[in-house]
Formats: structure tokens, sequence, C-alpha cells
């Protein structure tokens, strides 16, 4: 979670809870899920860590009066997960995130971000298709490749559907 | 795999095809260049409707382009009479379909001679010929059955026999693998390896990126454009999937 709250932040400073709400904005359905406390503890993390700032606005009456920035060290860990390719370590859940937060901030164009993910996961197809191709057709391994060739295949799909949405949503 | 210096088996230059709908002009090709080198695979993906079939249909004479160009086997196509272009294209473009397209009346074996009968070639060679490639393609046993006595995957081998029968510099493949289940599917790859290794050049439109990803070059289409031109590489190096697969996740020893 710890990217994503990173990235979420790369637009302007913000309170915990409306880092809180962006999230199970962006998450949709499944942010309803989302564990109150869990933006706090790793807000607090990240500060520890030197990639967030955090200031004390006094003179506000709402409880929450701490504010969160980004460092430069938190500005350059965001450029280095949203040029992170390593599929399925970068989830589903990760990736929809960083097109959100990249184009929330004018980080980077989603569309860019989609093609390069694309083409990842095409070149790890073709290193299991290649594999396929060279075990008997019967073969109890070729089995394994199979389920991943497969799940590749659904994930690049997935990610063409983003890219239809995406540039269906820079046009408007 | 392209001999150096050797010229493209089929070249399209400014290729543009629009259609009337609803009394609106659509690009549905849209100016593409396109080559093709010998031993070449070359994948076509994009959206559906996003022209990919129609710059298929361009290049095998299916269809006529309003503009641009395309050079087969060193031949302007735009110049020929549709009688000379119908004997060239006969000649040098084997085509499989989505729906492999068999004539239900023929056997697999009249199916796969078709072609060759169709170019002059005598009975007893286009038969002797076709067998053989029934044999190649692991479908001999098949040979007398009637179209919808195959299955998809049979149907779709018996098709690519016919493609092959006139030794076609190139296959044209229109969503090869589009009705074929994951095992059908794993069989038509292992088969166009196997062309492919025999040197025999190929254009593959398809949704399926398993298709796509074993293709040498991959273009992407939208709006009747091409927009992203990928060199895949050669043999597909082994990395970090392979070793994902084997990670237990425990490497960090006895527990």
């Amino acid at each position: 979670m710890r990217d994503p709250i990173l990235a979420l932040l790369a637009k302007e400073p913000a309170h915990g809870y409306e880092l809180r709400q962006r999230l199970v904005q962006a998450l949709g359905p499944p942010g309803r899920a989302l564990n109150p406390g869990q933006v706090y503890v790793t807000l607090g993390r990240l500060v520890k860590a030197g990639l967030v700032a955090v200031e004390q606005v006094g003179q506000s009456s709402h409880p929450d009066k701490k504010v969160y920035e980004l460092t430069a060290a938190g500005r350059d860990r965001v450029a280095e997960w949203l040029a992170d390719l390593s599929w399925p370590k970068v989830t589903p859940t990760d990736f929809h995130l960083k097109l959100i937060a990249a184009a929330v901030a004018g980080l980077a164009d989603p569309v860019a971000l989609i093609d390069a993910q694309r083409h990842e996961l095409l070149r790890q197809l073709r290193e299991v298709q290649g594999a396929i191709l060279v075990e008997p057709p019967d073969s109890r391994g070729g089995l394994l490749l199979e389920g991943a060739a497969l799940r590749l295949q659904a994930d690049i799909r997935w990610l063409e559907v983003c890219e239809q949405r995406w540039l269906d949503w820079s046009i408007r | 795999m392209s001999a150096p210096g050797g010229r493209p088996v089929v070249e399209a230059t400014g290729l543009t095809r629009i259609y009337a709908a609803d009394g609106v002009a659509v690009r549905a090709v849209d100016g593409v260049d396109l080559a093709v080198e010998a031993g070449e695979t070359v994948s076509v993906m994009g959206p559906s409707g996003c022209g990919k079939s129609s710059l298929l249909h361009l290049l095998g004479g299916l269809d006529r382009a309003d503009a641009g160009e395309i050079v087969l086997d060193g031949r302007r196509v735009e110049g020929l009479s549709e009688t000379s272009w119908a004997v060239l294209r006969r000649r040098t473009i084997g085509f499989v379909f989505q729906s492999f397209n068999l004539v239900d009346e023929l056997t697999a074996v009249e199916n796969v001679e078709l072609p060759a009968l169709l170019v002059g070639a005598s009975a007893r060679r286009a038969r002797h010929r076709a067998v053989e490639l029934l044999e190649r393609l692991g479908v001999a046993d098949r040979r007398d059955h009637m179209p919808d006595r195959l299955s998809g995957g049979e149907s779709q081998r018996v098709a690519v026999a016919r493609a092959l029968i006139n030794d076609p510099l190139l296959i044209l493949a229109d969503e090869p693998t589009g009705n074929l289940d994951s095992r059908a599917t794993g069989e038509i790859l292992r088969l166009f390896a196997d062309l492919r290794a025999s040197g025999q050049s190929l254009l593959v439109v398809t949704h399926d990126a398993r298709v796509a990803s074993t293709a040498d070059r991959l273009l992407t289409m939208r709006d009747g454009a091409v927009i992203g031109h990928t060199h895949l590489g050669g043999v597909a190096p082994v990395g970090s999937v392979l070793a994902g697969l084997a990670d237990f996740g425990d490497a960090g020893g006895a527990r």
C-alpha cells in the first residue's frame, strides 16, 4: 500500500482522511473493505522512511490537523514505481492505482503506461509460449505453463480494456 | 530470419479503404504502410473495428483499396486486371480464416486439393500433395471426413493444409484461433511455429495475445491506422516468468 499512497500524494499535500477518500474512490467497491487505520499506519511508516513530511496545521477546528507532503525522496520513489513493469509483482490493483495517480497528478500519460506494461506482458507471454513449444504436446510440465499463458492473456486483455477507457476519458 | 537484402514478399504503402456507413465515410484502413519480409511472421493486433481484418482483406485481394499501393512478390497489384490479380493471388497467398471456411459438401482432402485444381494442377498431383499436407498437419486420418464431422482444431488444420497447397509465399491468417479452445489454440501455435521454422512468411491478424506474442514483429492498429510497431525479437529468452513459476517463496532455507 506504500507506493499507491505515495503516488496519490503526488498531486498535492493532503490530510490523512483525504488520502483515504482518494484511495477508496479509486478502488471502487473493494475500497470499502479497506481497514480505516491502514492508511494512517502506512503514512506513519512513510514519514519514518523520509518519503513523506508531516506538518501540523493549528488553526483548523478539524480533529485531523496533520498535512502530509511528499519529500524529494518520496517523489523519486513515485517515479521509480511508475516505471516498474515487473508484473505480477506489480499487481492489477497497483497498476490501476498507478494509472489514476499518474493522471490526477499529471505525472505520466496513462495510455503510455498501459502500452509499456502491455509490451512487458507480451514479452513474458512470448517467454512462456516459447517454453510451451519446446515441451512435448502432452507433457505434464506444459500444463503449468499453459496456466501461466492463460493468466497473461487475461491480463493483456484487461490492459486493452484499460487502454480503451483511458483513451475515451482523455478525449472527453 | 529474412535473407539480407531480400525483398519483402508483400509491401503496402499508404493503403486506404473508405466505407460509407449511414452516409458517413469511415476510413477503415487509413494510410497503412507495411512490409512482410521472406520468412517473417508479423502479427496485427487491435480492438475490434480497428481495421485489422480490412487490412488483411486488402492485402489478400478480397477487397480493393481506395488509395495506396500493394507490391506482391515484386509485382504492383494496382495495374493488374481482375483475372491476373486472381491468378497471382492463388499462386502466392494462402488464407486461413477464423471460421475455417471449408466447403461443407467436400471431404477434408477435397477441400485441401481445391486451390491446386483451380490453378491447373492435375487431379493426381493435387491429391498426392493434399494427402502429404494432411499427414504433415496430423489430420491424415480425417481425410475422407466431411467438415461437419471435424472438431474445430481439426477443421483449422485442414484449412491450413488448404492454405499451403500451392506453396504460397505468404499465409494471411484472420483470427486463426478465434473459434478454438485453449488446447486447439496450442496446436495451431505449434503448427505455425513449424511453418516458420520451414521459412514460411505469415501475417496474422489476431486479438489473441498468445498468438501475437510468438511473432517476430507486432503491429498495433487503432481507427484504421498503425499506431505501434514492436520488434519482439528472435528466440524468446528464458527469464523472469519461468523462474517465478519455480519460486516457492521459502528460498530463505529450512524453517
